[in-house]
């Protein structure tokens, strides 16, 4: 009975415990699986401990390659879609003029349209004009559909901020330049992060658009395809535990800056 | 003369966020949206409007497509490939429904009971979006494998019994059946059910919980009349954001599945890159488009939040 109890009063907690859990789990095997050495081209089966992959991770053709292209793409498709993105959000939220609605539902459908639908019409597009798929083409997809997420982070956070700190600093003979640079882009500039990181994110991971519009090039997630269907190298799997290790640290490094600057202020 | 260099009085209430008239800045708007709007329009709007005009062309690869208004496209495509349709929908509606029960709970702890557990859930829930999915769909291979533990123990359990009956699994085999592929599209899709959850959650004031309390309402009913209403903007968009990619989504239906749980977005895919026909891909995708936007609307229209998106 006092299991049963206790039962009760943490159902909520073991359930949202097991679907943390769930979410974890293909991370571990990864990671696991990092430390094996197959038998034969598929890592799918436990063999034996090996640090091998660890050891070598640029031994297999064609991976580190494409992780450096996937790494270029989506640097450079970050900045651009935060640069436009900010600009959109900006006049959207400081701003009124005509066309706002039309505008808001342009930013909003990429956004609720499935990727392959979006791939396939953007590789209409390029066939009827005869583009050579390839680099420029991807970089041009993924700024695309990283854009509506860049803007969606950095409204949120411009609609939260007090215009009257700007009409403050203009009070105090700040030009409009200086204003921007010293006050507006400071208080935004956790949106606009959030923003770019979003970007770098979706833009890294992209599959479906790239697959679509890439021609022969290979990025990352399509080597991680390819390997599918010929055979998984161990390698995957430790670019896929550091990814996760380094992503950890990120976050965990940017929140313990993040409260000791707050303690500081406080 | 004074009345003219008086300000006239504002007719409505004067709001906090009213900015004072500027002269210059008329067109600053325009010329902050044209970058990022033109690139939009031209590759996002534009190849719409491109593939409409290619669903409705005849003609072969050599000799170059016409548009013909040859809509009969449509009507083949539908018939050819109407079970893919059906399955897409079957299996994202149910891939959403299970994001939804597993996500719910973990959401709730997050908000409510973490405590100051709550940043390093929160960096468990995200952290996995750097491991390349594709990475963690295949890990799925190796977590499903014939005569791996967890097939091990639904068999021992009976439950592939009462599954392979349902037709969701065959055999003592798990991978390569409906059942993996809905568990591969809840895996993925699971953080954009929590994420939202989690924001209309975290909105509710706690308070209200103990009002409820105090007037005697038990646990389950502060959840059913307090709770859940009132997150109900974060089910909405969670649901959409599960649902909708996951129509789409061709890749856990080709590395779980087999040649009998193909989706829709497997046919585009190869329709596209490997038959290169063209007017039938396009076809398909724009049914697929019209079907989830019908789909989504009808949905909004029910769940009664139209402020929403």
């Amino acid at each position: 009975m006092a299991f049963v109890n206790w039962f009760k009063r943490h159902v909520v907690v073991i359930a949202g415990l097991l679907t943390l859990a769930y979410l974890l789990l293909p991370n571990v095997v990864v990671t696991v699986f990092s430390f094996n050495k197959p038998n034969g081209r598929f890592n799918y089966e436990w063999q034996q401990f090996s640090t091998d992959a660890w050891k070598d991770p640029c031994g297999v053709a064609g991976l580190c390659g494409s992780l450096s292209l996937s790494l270029q793409i989506a640097l450079w498709a970050t900045l651009g879609a935060t640069a436009l993105g900010t600009a959109i959000a900006f006049a959207l939220v400081r701003y009124r003029f005509r066309a706002r609605g039309a505008i808001n539902s342009l930013i909003f459908l990429p956004m609720a349209m499935p990727e392959v639908v979006m791939a396939a019409s953007l590789l209409t597009l390029f066939l009827n004009m005869g583009a050579q798929l390839g680099f420029w083409t991807i970089l041009i997809a993924h700024i695309m559909f990283c854009l509506s997420f860049v803007v969606t982070a950095v409204k949120a956070r411009v609609m939260s901020m007090d215009p009257r700190l700007e009409q403050a600093a203009q009070d105090l003979y700040a030009g409009p330049f200086q204003t921007f640079v010293r006050v507006t882009l400071p208080i935004a500039a956790p949106g606009i992060a959030a923003g770019a990181l979003l970007a770098f994110a979706l833009s890294f991971d992209d599959f479906i658009i790239t697959n679509f519009n890439a021609g022969s090039t290979v990025t990352f997630p399509m080597f991680v395809w390819g390997s599918a269907q010929r055979g998984t190298p161990v390698q995957i799997n430790v670019v896929g535990t550091a990814m996760f290790v380094i992503a950890v640290l990120f976050v965990l490094v940017s929140m313990v800056l993040g409260n000791r600057r707050n303690r500081r202020k406080a | 003369m004074s009345t003219l260099t008086e300000a006239p009085p504002p007719l409505s209430p004067p709001a906090p966020e009213q900015k004072p008239p500027r002269r210059r800045g008329r067109w600053t708007p325009y010329w902050l949206l044209l970058p990022g709007i033109l690139w939009l329009v031209v590759f996002f709007a534009a190849p719409m409007v491109y593939q409409a005009s290619t669903s409705v062309q005849t003609g072969s690869l050599e000799e170059g497509y016409k548009v013909t208004w040859h809509f009969a496209t449509y009507w083949d495509a539908l018939t050819e490939y109407w079970p893919q349709f059906l399955r897409s929908v079957a299996y994202a509606a149910s891939a959403t429904v299970l994001c939804l029960l597993l996500g719910y709970p973990l959401a709730y702890l997050i908000a409510f009971r973490a405590g100051r557990w709550r940043n390093l859930i929160m960096i468990l829930v995200i952290a996995p979006f750097f491991t390349s999915f594709l990475i963690r769909t295949l890990a799925w291979k190796t977590i499903l494998a014939d005569g791996g533990p967890v097939v091990g123990a639904l068999n021992t359990l009976h439950v592939l019994d009462v599954t392979g009956w349902l037709g969701w699994t065959s055999g003592d085999r798990v991978l390569a059946t409906p059942l993996a592929v809905v568990c591969g599209l809840t895996y993925n899709f699971l953080p954009f059910m929590i994420l939202p959850l989690y924001t209309s959650l975290e909105r509710i004031d706690g308070r209200l919980h103990e009002a409820a309390g105090d007037l005697y309402a038990k646990p389950s009913t502060v959840f059913r009349k307090v709770t859940f209403p009132l997150s109900m903007p974060g089910v909405v968009s969670g649901t959409l954001l599960t649902f909708i990619p996951a129509t789409g989504d061709y890749v856990n239906a080709s590395l779980l599945g087999s040649a009998d749980t193909g989706m829709i977005g497997n046919v585009i895919q190869s329709q596209f890159l490997r038959v290169l026909d063209y007017p039938t891909a396009a076809a398909l995708s724009f049914i697929l488009m019209a079907a989830i936007l019908a789909m989504v609307t009808f949905y909004i229209r029910k769940s009664g939040t139209e402020d929403l998106v």
